[in-house]
Formats: C-alpha cells, sequence, structure tokens
C-alpha cells in the first residue's frame, strides 16, 4: 500500500453559492511531485489555500502527516511552505531582515547560519543588505524561495510561481525546484504553463470546475499528447457542465 | 515566551520599515500641525476660549491622525499579501494583532510626544505643569484607540473604500474615549485633583481592559478568509 503523506476525502469549499471545489480526492506519497493544471476559476488557488491551512474547507477531511488539517494547524503550518505570484516579503525591509523576520516567526533554530544558508542557496549573498523593493521580479521570487525555505518544509506549494517571471528567471525557478524534489518533501505546483509543470511533475492533475476530472502518473503521460489531451477534458467538462 | 518573540519580531519589523520610510509617522504630524495651526489661527491669541477648546483641539488632531497611521499601517501588510505570509506561519493569530497593536501605539505616543509641547507654544497652556496626569491620559487613551483601531484597520484595509470606511466605524465604537481624553485633559488643565479626574481616568482603563480583551480574542476572524 502506498506510504500516504497528504490524504484528501470528498473535500469541498463554497462561497455562499459558489461552490469552488466539489468533491476533491487525493494522496500523496513523500517525495511526490504534483503539478495541477486547470483553466481559470478551476478552483487550483482555492484548493492551494484549504492545504496551506489559510482558508477553511467547507466540508471533508485532509490529513497530512497524520495531522487533521482543522484541529492541528500549528503543527501543519510547520511542515508547509507557500510560493505564489505574490511574494509575502517587505519592501521596505532588506533580504536578510526579511528572511530571518520569518525565521523567527517559524522558531528557527540556529537562524543566523539558517539563513546565510537559504540565502547562499538562492544566490543572492551578495544583495542580502539590499532592500526587497530595489530587486527585480526574478529575485524576489528567488528571495521567496528563501522565505517558504528557511524552516526547511516538509512540503511546498507553488501557487502560479512563474507569473511575471522572464523566461531566464522561469528557467532559474525550475533548476530550483528539480533541487528541492526529494524523497523526502513532497511538492504541489499550480500552473497554467503546460510544458513547465510537466516538466517538473512525478504526478499531474487536471482540475476543472472544482472537481479533479484527470490524474495521471506523469511516465504514463506522453508530452505530445498531453496538449490535446488537457483541452479534450477541459472542453468536455466545461461543455457537460 | 514564543509569543512574545513572535510579537517583538512584528514590532520590530514595523519600527525597521517606518525608520526607512517615515510614512506613517510624518502623514500624522503634518496631519496633527495642520490642525493645531488652522485651529490657532481661528483663534485670537490670549483669548479666553483657547483654554477651553485645547483639550478638543488636541484630541481632534491626535484621532485624526491616528486614523491616518492606523491606514498606512496596515497597508503594509498588504503589499505583496504579506498579510498571508503571516497568517502561514505557525504563530497565534492574536500575536500578529498584539504586534501590529504595540507598533501602532508606538507611532501614535512619538507623534504626541512632538505635538504636545509644539501645542504648548502655540495655544500658550502649560501641559508640564500637570504632565504626570497628562502622561496617563494619553498613554490610556493612545491604548483605548489603537486597540479598537487595529482590529477594524484589518477588516477595512482589504476594501476599496478603507480611508472612508475606518473612520466610520471607529469613530463611533471611539465615542466613550474620547469623551473620557477630551473631559480628563480639560480636568487636568483647570488643575483639578486626581480624584475630581479620576471617573475618566477609570472609564479610560475599563475600556481599554475591554476592548483590549476583545479585539484580541476577535482578530482571527478578521483576518480569516
Amino acid at each position: 500500500m502506498e506510504n500516504n503523506f497528504i490524504t484528501v476525502k470528498n473535500l469541498t469549499k463554497s462561497y455562499g453559492y459558489i461552490r469552488a471545489l466539489r468533491g476533491i480526492d487525493l494522496s500523496l506519497a513523500p517525495g511526490d511531485f504534483l503539478t495541477i493544471f486547470g483553466p481559470n476559476g478551476a478552483g487550483k488557488s482555492t484548493l492551494v489555500k484549504i492545504l496551506s491551512t489559510l482558508v477553511k474547507p467547507s466540508s471533508g477531511q485532509v490529513e497530512i502527516d497524520g495531522y487533521d488539517l482543522t484541529e492541528d494547524t500549528q503543527e501543519l503550518r510547520r511542515l508547509i511552505g507557500v510560493i505564489s505570484h505574490a511574494t509575502f516579503l517587505y519592501g521596505n525591509l532588506t533580504a536578510l531582515e526579511n528572511i530571518k523576520l520569518y525565521g523567527r516567526l517559524y522558531n528557527v533554530t540556529n537562524l543566523e547560519n539558517r539563513t546565510d544558508e537559504v540565502i547562499e542557496q538562492l544566490g543572492l549573498a551578495e544583495r542580502k543588505h539590499h532592500l526587497v523593493r530595489t530587486f527585480s521580479r526574478g529575485m524576489q521570487q528567488r528571495l521567496t524561495i528563501a522565505r517558504a525555505l528557511i524552516h526547511n518544509p516538509r512540503i511546498i506549494f507553488l501557487d502560479e510561481p512563474y507569473t511575471g517571471l522572464d523566461q531566464h528567471a522561469a528557467h532559474l525557478l525550475s533548476a530550483l525546484l528539480t533541487q528541492l524534489n526529494n524523497k523526502e518533501r513532497t511538492i504541489v505546483l499550480i500552473s497554467h504553463n503546460l510544458s513547465r509543470g510537466l516538466g517538473l511533475a512525478s504526478r499531474i492533475a487536471i482540475l476543472v470546475e472544482g472537481r479533479i476530472i484527470y490524474h495521471q502518473y506523469r511516465k504514463d503521460i506522453k508530452d505530445a499528447d498531453f496538449e490535446q489531451l488537457y483541452f479534450k477534458y477541459v472542453d468536455k467538462e466545461i461543455r457537460v457542465n | 515566551m514564543l509569543f512574545v518573540k513572535q510579537v517583538s519580531s512584528i514590532v520590530i519589523k514595523d519600527i525597521l520599515a517606518e525608520l526607512r520610510t517615515k510614512e506613517i509617522i510624518s502623514s500624522m504630524l503634518i496631519f496633527c500641525l495642520l490642525v493645531i495651526v488652522i485651529f490657532n489661527i481661528a483663534f485670537e491669541p490670549g483669548s479666553e476660549y483657547i483654554k477651553e477648546v485645547v483639550p478638543g483641539i488636541l484630541w481632534v488632531a491626535f484621532t485624526f491622525a491616528g486614523t491616518l497611521g492606523l491606514n498606512r499601517s496596515m497597508m503594509a501588510e498588504q503589499e505583496n499579501s504579506c498579510m498571508q505570509g503571516l497568517l502561514l506561519a505557525p504563530l497565534d493569530h492574536s500575536s500578529i494583532y498584539m504586534g501590529k497593536l504595540l507598533g501602532n501605539i508606538i507611532f501614535m505616543l512619538l507623534v504626541e510626544a512632538i505635538i504636545l509641547p509644539l501645542m504648548a507654544i502655540l495655544y500658550n497652556v502649560s501641559f508640564f505643569a500637570v504632565f504626570g496626569k497628562m502622561l496617563v491620559i494619553i498613554i490610556l487613551a493612545t491604548i483605548g484607540f489603537s486597540a479598537v483601531g487595529t482590529l477594524l484597520a484589518a477588516m477595512a484595509v482589504s476594501t476599496k473604500t478603507r480611508e472612508v470606511l475606518l473612520p466610520i466605524l471607529l469613530f463611533p465604537i471611539m465615542v466613550p474615549v474620547m469623551i473620557a481624553a477630551v473631559k480628563s485633559t480639560a480636568g487636568a488643565l483647570r488643575g483639578e485633583s486626581w480624584a475630581e479626574i479620576g471617573l475618566w481616568i477609570k472609564l479610560l482603563s475599563s475600556f481599554d481592559v475591554i476592548f483590549l480583551v476583545v479585539c484580541f480574542l476577535t482578530f482571527e476572524y478578521v483576518v480569516g478568509e
């Protein structure tokens, strides 16, 4: 039996009359890299917000490493790092001050060393005393990754991290994500970009109108066929609803 | 201890950012200066009425300037969705409230410390003769104002009409604080004893305790979804 690290059962979320998620079932093992594709308004960001404890589900059950999402929120937050198109960084603080702030909030031990380590890892050592508002979008995104890694999370959620990045910065981000993907760490990426999302993933899901309508291991998917397959599934689901 | 560490991290972050930009303090100071200068022009120098209206002018300046400060302080958390970053951290959300509250209190007290001597010069009023009483009144009123203001600013900041919405939400709740602050300041300036202004001090203290607890407990629901 698969060693489930993240288990989602019949997860729903409604905002008033709008049903953002309609019964999501998902199981991920340590080391999995799941990419979720889907059109705008499919519920991808809502799913990540729920899994990262920012939003409470309407119903259903989520268990991560044995912790219940609604009961053990604080413990879960220690396991999770979130990277999105919003950086969560303070423009009027330096790179170092931002990382240290989050390190203190996550109660990271040996913070000085850990801060230097992640800043070095992300290639920002020379700019660590510069204000974040003077950084390019690509550098800000690298610092965002440093922020998300400061507490060495076992799960990383990425919500459209490529937004606003130029080709070079996007390439660097992909390389970093490849580095971060190991047997201990589970990564969930939300992306519109089919080729980038496919390149990194070990599992692929397509989410349309709050439902996962396709879920497959990456090794079972042919790159050349995926775009057609994606549009076929999305078109069909949208027509049905 | 962890709570204190998290709260102090947020306060230090706000102070560091403010030291660089001076956005909050400068906007509050300029507003306060405008208010006290304009009122000063309106009254004849040495007029009998000045001493009667000084407490009102003082607290009009502080509260309106305070509203500007509260808005700016919370807007910093909106940029780059920083509030989401804080909410994702494994901390009690009330520590975010305490951190923001302490920052707001520090900024307001700093502005008040600058404005008070200017007010004394412009209006020929000696606050220093009643320094102890003024200190207590200002600290208590600032805590009450910031306690409610920080919570409501967090609520209003995600709306498009935050500049208008915050005073609309805040001022009706602040009526007891405003009355108590103005009355006790007037009493202090008239040379009344602690016992005579005691009622207003008690009102300010009670307001602070009640609203600190209420706001501390409800902040989580305000910043959630």
